[in-house]
């Protein structure tokens, strides 16, 4: 009997461990998250406490400025809207394609691998070696100069890897069955790829299209290399005009003495931000919506 | 030439002949030099165990094995006096003439209709094609069960009502044969059934391949059957004799249930 008892104690105590160790573990994750969202929230307020005075339409429609109280954001908006979208324009169609080429089309071999693994390589090369071969081949090279399109190729450049990759992800998860299917019914590859692979991959290649626009929406390195600057008094009125983006714009009113600069600098924190949020909330909308077509 | 057992005899002229058909992915043989003949509007079934070679033989039929990398066929198969395998056929052509059933629904995530009318349209069909779609769905014995909601997805129909829209599907482009990759095997005993007795209905306007592993299914549906065995084709005849009276022992030990 007794000898019994120990062993029911000990296995109670090794049950308690195992649980105490869940918990412990389960407690350690909780707080880990709690991290990023408390400094998230922290930054937020911050942010919106100094800068929310400072919003205003005035600020949203007017340009740059010595003086604190006429500083606004509309070149570095206007700015950031023309690059943001110009690079969509240009590294979505490429880069779609690029994945459609690769899953679809090229034949397994290594030259395929090789150009896989580049893809992988070129998505974790920091975004101020793009800047410097913007600089190299796009603003001089071609002679687009310091221009609205160096910019926006320059960016594509940066994000065509990510949305290549996320676009074969979502290529990839569509069913072989499908396409067997289709194949079946005497449809080409062309017919295949047109009306079955991408609608099934459309809702995942807009998903990391939009994520990879929006962090070319918060790039500063790349876009100084090839030549926007911080004051920029006018909006692009087309692709070769200079420009500046919400980022820099950022960068360059923090970097002032004046502490009024630094409330307008968390006035376009707050504007880069919704826009960001903008962006992502599209990305889900449109998720949500194509799965639940299907 | 291999010998063809037990044909000839039918009268039907054949649809398919292949002549020393052998299939081999990278280093390993799938099917080893079969020849057999599959005769116009009848059933043939293709049993085995699993692994023996019967779906990569079937897949010969249509040219699906040009999908697979690295799969290569040597031989030929005839289909109107003409090798698929010929340079200048077109697979896709081959496709459209002899369709194909898969073992588990494959429905694509669209509408019924769209589902029925997929084929027809990337075969460039201009005409009545509300028309097609019905009379398909009316010969897979789905259009009662469906005609009040054509617009709805197909992934809302049960599992034995999304392969008879599969079989409706590929019945839309008009094939001459059909072939079929163990249609039943996803499927409960009474949607089987269904298929089975649509199976019989078909043929008259069709002829049938079909492979499965049941072999109360072959027995009951199929006009003939073939048997094969690691790649080989061990025996092929009218179905009766297979299952009651077949000439080599392995066959007999198959059908018996004793190995496989």
């Amino acid at each position: 009997m007794r000898s019994n008892e120990g062993v029911d104690r000990r296995a109670g105590s090794y049950h308690g461990r195992r649980r105490a160790m869940g918990l412990a573990f389960a407690w350690l994750c909780g707080l880990s998250t709690c991290v990023g969202i408390v400094a998230l929230a922290v930054l937020l307020v911050d942010v919106t406490l100094d800068g929310a005075p400072r919003l205003s339409v005035d600020f949203l429609s007017s340009f740059a400025s010595r003086f604190p109280d006429r500083a606004g954001v509309k070149a570095a908006l206007a700015g950031s809207v023309w690059v943001v979208t110009l690079t969509a324009v240009i590294a979505f169609p490429l880069s779609v394609a690029a994945a459609i080429y690769l899953e679809e089309y090229a034949p397994k071999h290594w030259t395929t691998r090789a150009i896989q693994t580049n893809i992988a390589n070129l998505a974790g090369v920091p975004s101020i070696v793009y800047g410097i071969l913007g600089l190299a081949l796009f603003v001089r090279a071609l002679g687009l100069d310091r221009s609205v399109l160096s910019g926006a190729l320059t960016l594509s450049l940066l994000i065509m890897p990510v949305i290549i990759m996320s676009a074969q992800e979502a290529i990839r998860a569509v069913p072989s069955t499908i396409r067997d299917a289709a194949y079946g019914l005497g449809a080409t590859r062309w017919q295949v790829v047109r009306h079955q692979v991408i609608p099934m991959a459309l809702p995942g290649i807009l998903t990391g299209t939009i994520l990879a626009l929006s962090r070319a929406l918060g790039e500063t390195a790349p876009l100084i290399m090839v030549g926007a600057v911080g004051f920029v008094a006018f909006t692009p009125g087309g692709l070769s005009d200079q420009f500046t983006v919400l980022p820099l714009q950022i960068y360059s009113w923090v970097s002032r003495p004046q502490p009024e600069f630094q409330e307008i600098a968390a006035a376009g924190i707050i504007v880069l931000l919704s826009l960001l949020l903008t962006m992502n909330a599209a990305a889900i909308v449109l998720r949500n919506r194509y799965q639940a077509r299907s | 030439m291999a010998t063809v057992y037990g044909i000839g005899s039918s009268g039907a002229a054949p649809a398919l002949e292949a002549k020393a058909v052998s299939v081999s992915y990278g280093d390993a043989t799938a099917v080893r030099d079969v020849s057999l003949t599959v005769p116009a509007n009848r059933v043939v079934a293709l049993i085995g165990p699993s692994g023996c070679g019967k779906s990569t033989l079937l897949r010969c039929f249509n040219r699906m094995n040009d999908l697979v990398p690295n799969a290569r066929v040597a031989g030929r198969v005839d289909f109107h006096g003409r090798d698929l395998y010929d340079h200048g056929v077109d697979p896709v052509e081959v496709r459209r003439r002899i369709g194909m059933v898969f073992q588990k629904p494959n429905p694509f995530p669209k509408s019924i209709f769209d589902n029925v009318a997929f084929g027809p349209r990337v075969n460039g069909f201009h005409g009545d094609l509300d028309g097609v779609v019905e009379a398909s769905l009316r010969q897979s014995a789905l259009w009662d069960e469906v005609s009040d909601r054509l617009g709805d997805s197909a992934y809302a129909l049960s599992g034995g009502q999304q392969q008879r829209l599969c079989i409706a599907r590929t019945l839309a482009v008009k094939p001459e044969v059909v072939l079929m990759d163990e249609p039943a095997s996803s499927l409960d005993p009474i949607a089987t059934q269904r298929i089975e007795e649509l199976i019989y209905q078909l043929k008259e306007r069709y002829t049938i391949v079909i492979v499965t592993h049941n072999m109360q299914q072959a027995a009951r549906i199929s006009d003939y059957t073939a048997f094969l065995y690691m790649g080989e084709l061990v025996e092929y005849g009218p179905t009766e004799t297979i299952f009651t009276n077949p000439r080599e022992e392995r066959t007999e030990a198959y059908v018996t249930g004793r190995f496989g």
